[in-house]
């Protein structure tokens, strides 16, 4: 073989190496590791099915209007514990069909959700919640204790709950209650 | 005749933007006192800027009084401290402490030349948590300490004693003072650093004239300015929980007959009033008083000014209720038991929570009655509770602990110490506030309707600062039609009034003979 025809064989077959490399190992490495990576994940990237839903206790005001009664209801089932604590929060603060009677002030909306690693909710809620209260110590216990009983009844990760009223920590909602601090659940507000 | 209406406008239009331009800077009110750090190595100003009610300091302003590097990107603002850091977050009242979540009062606001400006609370809940030293942040003082330095708050308190008078002087936390007589007024020293007071401490009208005034002398000095009747004096220290408390006797001259015992030599300390070693003739009965007996008494009438409180259905507020019993029972108190009552309003006014249990506490009230009436979304919801506070686990353990330094706050992370005792001072006295709360509800049940658990606890904001027993009366329902005729009643105001004033006397006479602290 001359010189020139080995020169050319080699030529060939690095050509032929890497063309195989680039158009059917890579790709083949390539596909293996996203398959692989899908795999992990599909219980976060995969969106819940349309309905889905968890039962949840939620709080009202009870027949005597000094403590509070659990309902179980159907509240709809969201992919994280901060999700799930929106979902519940907002089914908690809707308003409640009659005969219910919910300690939460008409028009309240939710803004927003934080939970710490700790275990510490702060639930964000607009300024109705406090503008439109009743006032009264015992309405005013019964409506932060619907709130902090509907997380920590509902989602064990929660330990304690802080009310905030418009992004802001407040002192209290009509001047009764400390909400300067995360609150946990006391059963004595629960029939 | 064109040429006339233009310099006219043009007059009239500055003359209208002077106007606008002085009310709009005699309208602005005047900016908060600045906070004085004070360190070892001295004291400086820290400047504070009022955005929306809320008292602001200056981030840059804190870095370079802390060391502290501050970078502004990606939305977020980073204050980082010898390899520590918070993030905090534009239109968020949330900081990350070394990924701990922490809440503020207020989110960063940007002040003048764009600087960052932060709540003044950032210092106490988040750089306490990364910094290196005890920061000791004291709003109503407008001090913060940096370091271990002992800087005792001091408060005073005059009590006239018949012909004589008592000077209470305590000193928290704990700080010895030494007390001698140099001429025309009584000098107290402290063992401290400096003084967390500002002078005048008291000024007293001239009728006693035992005494005329407290002043600060100097960095760790107080003086009691003496007056025209001034015989002598003697003085003892005990400590009280976290305080150091001085009392002082003074007694006048022409009564002064007998020479002072061993006790009265100046710059001495004999022992407590309580439990005097050598009683001098000459000494009033009331010097020897029992040292915890209900002298003074708080009420508390809820809300008042543009703060109403409950509505009741024909138009009874919650407000004018309160401060009605309130005044009923102030006079029936002090009229028939001589003892002294103060209340946290007198008229129709708002006052903070805060200062309604700082009124107690700087006035040394031995008990404080908070006085409400409820509301419920049941009209049918009737009957009086009487609430003490409650304290969960957590928080009633780091209360307690009082020696460590830092303790478990809000958000994670731990708080400054100082400010945890004032919030939670009322963990001393729950026993006792509990008792209190039952003698009422004895003197209560068979005069007025009471709820099923007539005796409730509660996370309330006015008694958990209270240095005393305390408890919150919710008087009864303005919701329910029945109840709110009955409540806006003379009938039932002085009979819950009568209730009240049984009450303190029993727990008076349970006080005075051991069985109530």
């Amino acid at each position: 073989m001359s010189p020139r025809a080995l020169a050319i064989a080699i030529v060939t077959v690095a050509t032929a190496v890497l063309a195989y490399v680039l158009f059917i190992g890579l790709p083949r490495m390539t596909t293996k590791a996203n398959v692989k990576r899908t795999a992990a994940i599909p219980p976060v990237s995969v969106p819940a099915p349309p309905g889905r839903k968890i039962k949840a206790h939620l709080f009202y005001v009870g027949d005597d209007g000094t403590r509070l009664t659990s309902i179980e209801r159907d509240v709809t089932y969201g992919d994280s514990a901060v999700e799930q604590a929106r979902e519940i929060i907002a089914a908690q603060i809707a308003p409640a069909a009659s005969p219910l009677v919910s300690a939460i002030p008409a028009g309240t909306t939710l803004r927003a959700v934080f939970i710490t690693e700790q275990g510490e909710a702060y639930v964000d809620l607009s300024r109705e919640l406090s503008s439109a209260h009743p006032g009264g110590t015992v309405e005013e216990l019964l409506t932060v204790y619907t709130l902090v009983h509907a997380l920590t009844e509902n989602l064990p990760a929660v330990k304690a709950v802080q009310v905030l009223v418009d992004g802001k920590e407040v002192e209290t909602l009509a001047g009764h209650v400390d909400l300067r601090r995360p609150l946990p659940k006391n059963p004595a507000w629960v029939q | 005749m064109n040429a006339r209406p233009l310099p006219l406008l043009t007059a009239a239009a500055t003359i209208a933007l002077f106007v606008t331009l002085a009310v709009g800077l005699a309208s602005q009110s005047a900016p908060p006192p600045p906070l004085t750090l004070f360190s070892k190595d001295g004291r400086r100003s820290l400047a504070v800027t009022l955005v929306g009610g809320q008292e602001f300091v200056a981030l840059d302003d804190l870095a370079s009084a802390f060391q502290l590097a501050v970078r502004d990107e990606a939305g977020a603002i980073t204050v980082s401290y010898k390899g520590k850091t918070i993030i905090l977050t534009p239109e968020q009242a949330l900081a990350s402490v070394s990924g701990r979540l922490v809440s503020l009062p207020a989110a960063p606001a940007r002040g003048a030349g764009r600087r960052w400006l932060v709540p003044e609370e950032f210092v106490s809940r988040a750089l306490a948590l990364i910094y290196d030293v005890k920061l000791d942040l004291r709003k109503p003082s407008r001090l913060l300490i940096v370091g271990d330095l002992r800087v005792p708050h001091i408060t005073v308190r005059y009590d006239p004693l018949g012909a004589s008078g008592r000077l209470t002087v305590d000193a928290t936390p704990r700080s010895l003072g030494t007390v001698t007589q140099d001429g025309d007024h009584l000098t107290i020293k402290f063992d401290a650093d400096a003084l967390d007071a500002s002078s005048p401490l008291l000024t007293l009208p001239a009728p006693q004239n035992l005494i005329t005034g407290v002043r600060v002398v100097d960095q760790t000095t107080i003086a009691v300015d003496l007056g025209p009747r001034f015989g002598s004096f003697r003085s003892a220290s005990q400590p009280v929980d976290a305080t150091m408390r001085i009392v002082i006797d003074v007694v006048p001259a022409q009564t002064d007959t007998a020479a002072p015992g061993p006790g009265t030599a100046p710059g001495t300390t004999p022992p407590p009033p309580s439990q005097p070693s050598q009683p001098a003739t000459d000494v009033p009965p009331a010097l020897s008083q029992p040292a915890f007996a209900v002298r003074t008494v708080a009420l508390d009438p809820g809300h008042g000014g543009d703060d109403d409180g409950v509505h009741g259905a024909s138009g009874v507020k919650e407000k004018d209720l309160t401060l009605s019993v309130a005044r009923r029972a102030k006079a029936t108190i002090e009229a028939r038991l001589g003892i002294r009552v103060l209340m946290t309003r007198e008229d129709d006014r708002k006052v903070p929570i805060d200062e309604r249990a700082a009124m107690a506490n700087n006035n040394k009230a031995d008990l404080l009655i908070s006085l409400h009436a409820s509301s419920s979304l049941r009209a049918s919801t009737t009957g009086a509770t009487i609430f003490c506070a409650e304290f969960d686990k957590t928080t009633a353990q780091a209360a307690i602990a009082g020696g460590v330094e830092r303790v478990p706050a809000f958000g994670g992370g731990s708080r400054d110490i100082e400010l945890v005792l004032w919030d939670f001072a009322q963990t001393r006295h729950l026993d006792q506030s509990t008792t209190f709360a039952g003698v009422v509800e004895q003197q209560l049940h068979e005069h007025i309707p009471l709820a099923a658990r007539a005796v409730d606890h509660a996370p309330l904001r006015v008694l958990e600062s209270a240095n005393m027993p305390a408890v919150l009366i919710e008087m009864g329902y303005l919701t329910n039609p029945g109840q709110e005729k009955l409540l806006a009643g003379d009938a039932f105001q002085n009979t819950l009034v009568q209730a009240l004033y049984d009450a303190i006397v029993k727990y008076r006479d349970a006080v005075a003979a051991g069985g109530g602290r």
